[in-house]
């Protein structure tokens, strides 16, 4: 959990500089995101963590913050491993 | 590190570029006169598979990314408006793959991955251009669906699209939703004014309480520009780019030629410093549009987060070689290139387009700076 956390956050980093992101801070309040963060984040979050972002997925709480994107990638990647 | 095209890459830009050689580029002229490619050309392009040639769901298999913009630019070589038709279809179909419900993909996969039913983006209004999240059609829900209503412009093969994504306001919140050409409430008015890539059948299009089945809600509301038109976008400037290195190869062909033949003062003018130089500053800016663009296509066909920014910078770059290619293309010509029976004039006109459409070299310049790329 940490390190995905992490991942994403040095992700993140190329837009926030020096800005230390809190895990719980919603990163389209702050004001660093751009219109192609989105399509960037999503490939991101894809090749990193092998999961595919789909539309029953779009849902800004699991964008919003660290917190957020962790627990989405825990669903998916625990769908994907659980046994059928 | 290797730069060179695979054997198939090479055998099937052979293919495209015969194809239009036949099929494109001695008629392009006459369509661009017109203000029409006609419907028996593109169904030639569909024949062939060039219509969402990257689609997972196409036959045969997607064409990779590369391969893909050898395509993009033979027909822009040929033709701009016939590129103009595989970037809009081809966006709009990827975006309505990436994004829509097991309902829709049910309903219109297959179709729009073989080029039957033909896609249109429906993003642009009066007010509404570079600053897409102004848009003021609404969508209401009532019942089962949501009627639409305002006024879409510019949309590119509008007059005969058969299924639009339309960018509107719901709840107050950007929404994409999928609108047959034949939906009750909405009209279509071509636009017949304007002077790039004029055979691109550009319509206005009015809704009026145009209603549409809930399915028909791409994504989820207020994720309609962010990632639904981000992600057609997204395609759309790698089509553009390619398509602008092949404008910028055809103004250099054009002008290569023109120059060897024109004589003055005794000789090619091929042979005047001048013109050598407006050669060299061609054939330089189309090496490097194309290198760059080769470069987002690698990197698109890795699914290199890094991706979508080297897009941006390769529609930037190539738009504005095109333009200038064309403008010194012109100038090479004389007199002659400022009449119809050379193509530079042509290629001017679609060339500017390419700076204005996708975003803007405006948008463009503002944003690139702010973009993520792997090492600047």
């Amino acid at each position: 959990m940490e390190d995905r956390k992490a991942r994403i956050k040095f992700f993140l980093s190329k837009w926030f500089r020096d800005y230390q992101l809190r895990d719980d801070e919603d990163i389209f309040a702050l004001g660093f995101v751009n219109s192609l963060l989105a399509i960037q984040l999503l490939a991101f979050l894809e090749r990193e963590f092998g999961v595919t972002i789909e539309d029953q997925d779009l849902d800004f709480d699991n964008f919003r913050t660290l917190n957020g994107m962790d627990a989405l990638l825990h669903r998916k990647t625990n769908v994907v491993r659980s046994p059928g | 590190m290797r730069l060179d095209l695979s054997l198939e890459q090479k055998e099937a830009r052979q293919r495209f570029r015969a194809f239009v050689r036949e099929h494109i580029a001695p008629y392009a002229g006459q369509w661009d006169r017109d203000h029409r490619v006609p419907v028996e050309a593109i169904e030639r392009v569909r024949a062939c598979g060039y219509l969402a040639a990257p689609h997972p769901q196409r036959q045969g298999g997607p064409l990779d990314q590369i391969t893909y913009g050898l395509l993009t630019e033979e027909i822009g070589r040929g033709c701009s408006s016939v590129r103009s038709l595989l970037t809009v279809h081809d966006m709009v179909s990827l975006a309505i793959w990436r994004w829509g419900n097991a309902e829709v993909k049910a309903e219109f996969g297959a179709g729009t991955a073989a080029g039957a039913i033909l896609c249109a983006l429906a993003l642009s209004e009066p007010q509404a251009g570079s600053d897409a999240s102004a848009v003021a059609v609404e969508a209401v829900a009532d019942g089962e669906g949501y009627r639409l209503t305002g006024r879409k412009k510019w949309v590119t093969f509008g007059q005969i699209a058969d299924l639009f994504l339309v960018l509107a306001k719901c709840e107050q919140q950007p929404t994409a939703f999928l609108v047959p050409a034949d939906a009750a409430g909405l009209t279509r008015i071509a636009m017949k004014s304007v002077v790039g890539t004029r055979a691109s059948l550009l319509a206005e299009l009015v809704l009026e309480g145009c209603r549409v089945p809930k399915h028909h809600l791409i994504g989820r509301i207020g994720f309609g520009l962010s990632h639904v038109i981000g992600t057609a976008l997204d395609h759309g400037r790698y089509s553009v780019a390619w398509g602008s290195v092949g404008i910028a190869q055809a103004c250099l062909e054009a002008s290569v030629e023109y120059a060897e033949e024109r004589r003055q003062f005794g000789r090619p003018i091929a042979e005047h410093q001048l013109v050598q130089r407006k050669l060299t500053e061609m054939i330089a800016s189309t090496r490097a549009a194309r290198l760059l663009c080769y470069h987002a296509g690698y990197l698109r066909e890795v699914q290199d987060p890094g991706a979508a920014a080297e897009t941006s910078l390769a529609k930037y770059f190539a738009s504005r070689a095109a333009v200038r290619a064309a403008n010194d293309a012109v100038q090479i010509h004389g007199a002659n290139g400022l009449t119809e029976e050379y193509n530079v004039e042509r290629y001017l006109r679609d060339a500017k387009v390419t700076e204005i459409i996708e975003g803007s070299t405006e948008i463009q310049q503002t944003t690139i700076p702010r973009l993520r790329f792997a090492e600047l």
